[in-house]
């Protein structure tokens, strides 16, 4: 029985090996071997993970941690979460995202349970939780933004779930309706408390050079008339990512980062976002290409983590992983296209999500452009001269896309 | 109270099982798998000879009843997965059950046959055509015993009436009619008519981007041809009656529990939603007459609220458990995590714990009742409730219509449990 086939190892590996051999590697291990994964395969991807976190830390207990994270050695020890010890033992498979976010991927649920598991020294409570906060000495502020990173993190997971939903054979529509309006809930609790817009707001921050990319085309933060929500999406995709490691995991819809020291955001917002969106039915106004071909002009540096907590970078970076970057990719913009050629867009129309039937892209290509105008978007976007000569350059990367 | 023993382990380990359903006597049990095939157990005869297999359950039949297909336009593949068998009422000495994967229900005739005609004319015993010159003389054929040999063959096929997933179907009291229900609409079909069905309950939003709700189960009222309930991932419960109107979009009555504010979480809507609806005659038990709350609430998976979010993370916030009662409708039961199934006496509201597993449980002996535990201490015989493996989970159940007989899925094993004879 053939099952349309996952995101493909060969289109991760080759994006990872422009980048990152050794996450091509683990990737490939794990993508390659969704069922019956042998346990010496298994091991490798472990001991190679393994060898990644001793590499870029001598920290012993780091060590520990991540064994008892493989569940290799279990050992007495301060374990990040327990939910962690839940997925090991029913035999998820690890893949690696960056230095210090882990990714569990569930062989025998095609639709792609993502786990993040950061091993930093920080345990994250969870509402299942009641775990012990950092050894960072950040106590007293964590205990604050707990809820908040919860709820970050389950918006997240969420995004992630519905973005994998078009993986499928055919998604599970109630899951997937469950699941969206679960994305609704958080995003209207965080627009009441002011969430929300900080994270738009943080999108539409200008101003990284042009050489440091990570890029939202699009992010629309309004405030409709109708009814006083701010729906909000970004489009997160890469252009010109030429200094910095694109570490694209196909299954979250590729991603580009760039380091942070201080802060990144990744990735799973990407599409999820823009069909979240759609289901908050503002479709017809906020257009969004989901190819992430579309350059833009915004360097955006998103912090979410800004938005929860007035906490400084590091805790971020701790939070939602670092991403690494390695200079001199060559041409990732091919590598990329390679990566999108065999991605149909059409998948990332709603109904497809929904549903998996594939039906014509709801939104030409121009409308992007329309959403972008003054009309539409937040004085914030607009004010800010960079979106303006960014569009032209919108509107020729999209003439391309288009083919027109 | 229930009590449990003759643990009788089956080795039906094929595939996942996807759906078990007594037949109206208990005399036959179908399961379904995510390979598209039925095996139909049958209970044997209690016989003098063998006093202590009271009733145990052999295979009678297996047969393939779905095959994956490949939807074309869509260029996607409609799985062979056997998501719901209901039986039919029988009425004559052959079988009937319907069987559906998530596009097509079809209708099988399971019936036997243990005797063949011999000393045909025209042909001899080999099958070979005999020359026609050469016969003399006429004989009549006689029937002659022969091995049992059951056969299954599809009367009926039941196709391209939804574009959702089939969920549920339901057979009507009437016997002439049966609902099938997808995710957004429900249909009503005459079993002698397969190219046509009626819609009768359509929830489909004109823009998809409103969809905020589906429907997870529908059953019949089993008396009432024209009375039957549906579910949805909301968690409410509709009534409807189909004399009402064609298109039974409104309800007669409407049945949701009103939330907890003190209990909401970003998780409320999922786990309220209803996987399974029975009448008796979820774990929810509604007096048909009273709307607002339900009459008993029985907590199933207590346990796990502390992990929802994790459940959340590895899917399995959104399993659907079957719960099933019994046939005096005393008692529920369903199914739960780390292979336990929970029972529920409503009599004297107490519950029991069982475990269904090969290695905890010898033949024949009682079944120890299990207990988890959320935290703090664990005494010994708990289970921790971090220690749940939340891959063995018991979806499917399935109990007997007139005995303390239960069949209980377990991913791929089968095992059928007796209370214990006295």
């Amino acid at each position: 029985m053939q099952k349309r086939p996952p995101p493909s190892a060969l289109s991760l590996l080759q994006l990872a090996a422009s980048h990152c051999l050794p996450y091509a590697r683990l990737t490939a291990i794990c993508a390659g071997e969704a069922e019956g994964a042998a346990a010496s395969v298994l091991n490798q991807a472990y001991e190679t993970l393994m060898t990644l976190a001793t590499k870029k830390t001598r920290d012993g207990k780091r060590v520990e941690k991540l064994k008892m994270l493989f569940g290799l050695a279990v050992n007495e020890a301060k374990l990040t979460s327990q939910r962690t010890r839940l997925k090991n033992q029913n035999g998820f498979h690890l893949c690696r995202l960056s230095r210090e976010v882990y990714t569990f991927v569930s062989p025998s649920r095609m639709s792609g349970s993502l786990l993040n598991m950061f091993s930093k020294g920080t345990k994250r409570k969870f509402s299942d939780g009641g775990e012990e906060i950092s050894e960072e000495g950040l106590l007293g502020a964590r205990v604050a933004s707990s809820y908040s990173l919860q709820r970050q993190s389950l918006l997240d997971m969420s995004l992630i779930k519905l973005q994998l939903c078009h993986m499928l054979v055919e998604p599970n529509l109630c899951r997937s309706v469950l699941i969206a309006n679960t994305v609704r809930q958080i995003q209207e609790e965080m627009t009441h408390d002011g969430s929300w817009h900080m994270v738009t707001e943080a999108f539409c921050s200008a101003g990284q050079s042009p050489s440091e990319r990570l890029v939202a085309t699009e992010v629309l933060c309004r405030s409709r008339e109708q009814d006083a929500e701010p729906k909000v999406f970004s489009v997160i995709s890469y252009e010109g990512c030429r200094e910095e490691e694109v570490v694209a995991d196909e299954t979250l819809c590729s991603v580009s980062v760039r380091d942070t020291v201080s802060n990144v955001y990744l990735a799973g917002r990407m599409g999820q976002c823009w069909e979240k969106n759609e289901l908050s039915g503002i479709e017809r106004d906020e257009e969004v290409l989901e190819d992430s071909r579309l350059g833009s002009g915004e360097d955006e540096e998103i912090d979410t983590e800004d938005e929860v907590s007035t906490e400084g970078p590091k805790t971020i970076g701790q939070v939602f992983g670092t991403f690494e970057i390695k200079n001199g990719s060559p041409g990732p913009d091919s590598a990329l296209e390679e990566l999108f050629s065999d991605v149909d867009t059409s998948y990332y129309d709603l109904d497809t999500m929904l549903t998996g039937m594939q039906s014509a892209p709801k939104m030409g290509p121009y409308d992007l452009l329309d959403s972008l105008g003054p009309s539409h978007g937040s004085p914030s976007i607009m004010s800010t001269p960079n979106c303006r000569s960014d569009l032209n350059e919108l509107d020729h990367i999209m003439e391309i896309i288009v083919g027109s | 109270m229930i009590v449990l023993s003759f643990f009788f382990p089956f080795a039906y380990t094929a595939d996942i099982i996807s759906t078990v359903e007594f037949n109206y006597s208990g005399e036959l049990l179908a399961t379904g798998d995510k390979g598209g095939r039925v095996v139909i157990f049958q209970r044997e005869q209690e016989s003098k000879n063998r006093p202590l297999s009271r009733g145990e359950y052999n295979v009678y039949s297996t047969f393939q009843s779905h095959e994956p297909e490949f939807d074309y336009l869509k260029s996607l593949e409609i799985e062979e997965k056997i998501n719901k068998i209901r039986w039919l009422p029988q009425q004559n000495a052959a079988h009937f059950l319907l069987s559906t994967n998530d596009k097509t229900i079809k209708l099988w005739k399971i019936s036997e046959r243990d005797k063949r005609a011999e000393g045909y004319n025209l042909k001899d015993e080999d099958g070979r055509l005999r020359d026609p010159f050469r016969i003399t003389s006429l004989r009549v054929p006689v029937l002659m015993p022969m091995d049992l040999m059951v056969e299954a063959s599809p009367r009926r096929i039941f196709a391209n009436a939804h574009t959702y997933h089939i969920n549920s179907i339901s057979v009507n009291s009437d016997y002439e009619t049966y609902l099938s229900a997808d995710d957004l609409r429900i249909n009503l079909w005459h079993l002698e008519i397969t190219d046509r069905s009626f819609n009768i309950v359509d929830i489909k939003p004109a823009n998809m981007e409103e969809l905020t709700e589906v429907i997870t189960a529908a059953e019949c009222h089993p008396h009432q041809c024209n009375v039957f309930v549906y579910s949805s991932s909301k968690g409410t419960i509709r009534l409807c009656d189909m004399r009402a109107a064609a298109l039974c979009d409104r309800h007669s009555k409407f049945f949701e529990e009103p939330e907890d504010p003190s209990s909401r979480s970003f998780f409320s809507e999922i786990i309220s939603s209803i996987s399974d609806v029975k009448f008796s005659h979820s774990v929810k038990v509604w007096d048909l007459n009273m709307e607002n709350r339900p009459v008993e609430t029985y907590q199933v998976h207590e346990y796990l609220r502390s992990k929802l979010c994790s459940l959340y993370e590895n899917d399995c916030i959104f399993d659907k458990f079957e719960c099933c009662w019994n046939g005096s409708d005393s008692a529920i039961m369903t199914g739960s995590y780390n292979n336990f199934f929970r029972m529920f006496d409503r009599n004297t509201r107490r519950d029991i714990t069982l475990e269904a597993s090969r290695e905890n449980s010898k033949p024949r002996a009682m079944l120890k009742p299990r207990k988890v535990c959320t935290g703090g201490k664990r005494k010994k015989d708990e289970i921790s409730v971090d220690s749940l493996d939340f891959n063995k989970k018991i979806l499917h159940t399935a109990w007997h219509p007139k005995e303390n007989v239960i069949a209980v899925a377990a991913t791929n094993n089968l095992y059928i449990f007796q209370d214990k004879l006295n």
